[in-house]
């Protein structure tokens, strides 16, 4: 299993369209892939399914949030990497 | 026989059979069943066949609507796909031994329910989308019509309550003959599809109108506003008269539609369109247009999740400016207020959106929508007749405010190398009372003036043009307003500038001979009346007209001065009948 932590910074945070594009990423890795943030108010820790619009819309990640995926399966190296790359090129909005 | 009145929509006279466009109500009931397996199965039938009719309905979005409206329908697909939802599903049928149909409308609305209590206007939109996937999945598993219109097959007036603009992307065109909606306005989604397509609708009949069987038969006016209920044998025959001669008279002005509109005594007067799409940008030139006077940019906001970007800007202005080559295109940039939803803007609702910040004062607060705009629009124009025209300004510093930020974009583009359009004439919607008593001083900050009738009269009389009780004051023949369009023309020739009309009244025959009368240089209407607008004006002396228009200012009600009118001109009472 691999994981890595990124700080998601584009404006919207993971809703809308980085929302759709990091789900769509997600979807091209047979790996099950997990992401996971701290509630800001109650730091209880939330999870959702990667691969699920609805589980990522969810989550409610707002800018400045930190988030956690973790892949397990046979592509799991690239998944992750893939992943955080897309977060930290703010989804390739300006 | 009974007439019923609303306001005029889109002009124009129909007789036809009504059809009701009822949303139908699904109705499910829990049960258990013993075949678990065999309800899993029809689940995943009814999502694959779900799947083939959103694709089928995103590709018929994409030629005929917008790309924002076909957006809806890729997201739809995405919430099809979702592993979380259809596991939920599953896992529902499976533990519960319920039917598909109960476990589909339990989870849909268990997902709807949760990203409707986040309480953000976003998540309430997909909260929406949900609720319309889990429905379409729904009429498959119970074998229910797609859509509210499956089963019109024969030409029709369509009467609906009011209709969003998803409810007419699967609506087949060639079957509307009329659109009739009990609520909603002369500005309402409805109306403006009406007159792009060119027929007839009248909106804010009342609720009588929903009461019509379909089938029953219904005359509709959608040039006085007016429906009449099982109408009497003599109507029908009378109207049947009226729709052939306005037939002749479109053939006859369609042959020469695509020649310029030349007054008796040798006056050339621009007509144009006003469009909002690339649609409209084709039938614009079919109808011979010579132009764009109101190229809208709300489409690219509207029904949509979030902001369109720059470049997605970018590729729908190059779209309708490249159909247009080097004719000219004035786009007004983005009119919106707190009566829109565009939840992704986060604007707040407005006791009186009307009188609020919207248009460009909203641009003006929000750079972040204002820029990427205003860049778009300077790089689709290079090597384009595009002009940029600002709406809603009421006071010369806002003239001034909004041409410096478009300076900024211009200076921005230049340091990233990119192209962007030098040249371009900046203008501005007339359109409030202020404007137009101060035309003067904004002439000198402009290069054209374009006047909005629609707001110009809905400002001067303060009546609500969407207020069905107010219509009568909801007119632009009334003097007041005409002498403000005077107001307005004057003032910017003795700067020499140039002035369009891109409101309804440009496009009503009776008011052609007062405008060409009153100097206006240019006429911007929908699409399907330029070639009428463009036969009145070659069949009138522009010198004489100045004497007509002279009169009519002196003149009381809208009704006198129509009918002076028709005197004066008399052949366009056949084009208003």
């Amino acid at each position: 299993m691999k994981e890595t932590t990124v700080m998601v910074n584009n404006k919207v945070g993971l809703h809308a369209r980085p929302a759709s594009l990091f789900v769509q990423a997600a979807a091209k890795y047979s790996s099950t892939i997990q992401v996971s943030c701290k509630d800001p108010d109650t730091k209880e820790l939330r999870e959702a399914n990667a691969k699920s619009i609805l589980g990522v819309l969810t989550l409610g990640v707002f800018q400045g949030m930190d988030i956690t995926i973790k892949a397990d399966g046979e592509d799991e190296e690239q998944a992750v990497v893939t992943l955080a790359e897309l977060v930290k090129n703010n989804f390739g909005e300006d | 026989m009974k007439t019923l009145s609303g306001i005029p929509a889109s002009r124009g006279i129909c007789i036809g059979p009504v059809f009701q466009f009822l949303r139908q109500e699904l109705v499910v009931a829990e049960c258990k069943v013993d075949n678990s397996q065999k309800e899993l199965e029809r689940l995943d039938e009814a999502i694959e066949i779900a799947k083939v009719q959103i694709s089928g309905i995103y590709e018929k979005a994409l030629t005929e609507a917008s790309k924002a409206d076909a957006e809806i329908f890729q997201a739809h697909l995405m919430i099809l796909e979702d592993p979380e939802l259809l596991s939920e599903a599953k896992k529902k049928i499976e533990t519960e031994h319920c039917s598909a149909d109960f476990a589909m409308k339990e989870t849909a609305q268990a997902f709807s329910n949760m990203m409707a209590a986040m309480n953000d206007e976003y998540f309430a939109a997909r909260a929406t989308d949900i609720m319309d996937v889990g429905n379409r999945v729904l009429r498959i598993l119970l074998g229910v019509a797609e859509s509210p219109t499956a089963d019109l097959r024969t030409p029709s007036i369509i009467i609906a309550d009011d209709l969003t603009p998803s409810d007419t992307v699967l609506l087949d065109k060639s079957l509307v003959i009329g659109f009739c909606t009990a609520r909603g306005s002369a500005t309402s989604h409805t109306a403006i599809l009406a007159r792009g397509l060119g027929i007839p609708a009248v909106s804010g009949a009342g609720e009588e109108v929903l009461a019509q069987e379909t089938g029953s038969k219904m005359i509709l006016d959608g040039t006085k506003g007016q429906v009449i209920l099982s109408p009497t044998e003599t109507a029908i025959q009378d109207y049947t008269k009226r729709i052939e001669v306005a037939k002749n008279m479109r053939e006859a002005s369609m042959k020469h539609a695509h020649e310029p509109a030349l007054t008796l005594d040798g006056k050339q007067v621009e007509v144009v369109a006003n469009i909002g799409n690339v649609e409209g940008a084709r039938s614009s030139i079919e109808n011979g247009a010579e132009g764009v006077g109101l190229l809208r940019t709300e489409f690219l906001y509207l029904e949509r999740s979030s902001m369109p970007t720059e470049e997605e800007q970018y590729q729908a202005y190059r779209a309708i400016l490249d159909v247009f080559d080097q004719m000219p295109v004035v786009l007004r940039t983005l009119d919106v207020g707190g009566d829109k939803e565009i939840p992704y803007m986060g604007l707040e609702a407005e006791s009186n959106s009307f009188l609020g910040q919207r248009a460009l004062r909203l641009c003006l607060v929000r750079p972040d929508i204002f820029k990427p705009q205003l860049r778009a629009a300077l790089r689709a124009g290079v090597d384009r007749n595009l002009k940029i025209m600002f709406p809603m300004v009421a006071t010369a510093s806002e003239v001034r405010d909004a041409r410096k930020v478009l300076e900024e974009c211009r200076t921005e583009l230049r340091k990233e190398g990119k192209p962007c359009a030098e040249n371009i004439e900046i203008g501005i919607m007339v359109e409030i009372p202020s404007a137009a008593l101060v035309a003067d001083q904004l002439a000198k900050e402009v290069d054209f003036f374009s006047i909005g009738t629609n707001d110009l009269c809905q400002y001067t009389m303060a009546a609500d043009r969407t207020n069905p009780k107010v219509a009568s004051l909801s007119n632009s023949f009334f003097p007041a307003v005409l002498r403000l369009i005077k107001m307005i023309i004057d003032a910017a020739h003795k700067e020499g500038k140039w002035v369009g009309m891109c409101g309804e009244l440009a496009g009503e025959p009776l008011a052609t001979p007062i405008l060409l009368g009153l100097g206006l240089d240019e006429f911007s209407m929908s699409p399907p009346m330029v070639p009428t607008v463009k036969q009145i004006l070659r069949s009138l002396n522009a010198e004489e007209m100045k004497a007509l228009a002279e009169t009519v200012l002196q003149l009381e009600t809208p009704q006198e001065i129509q009918q002076y009118v028709k005197d004066q001109v008399p052949f366009i009472t056949e084009l208003v009948s």
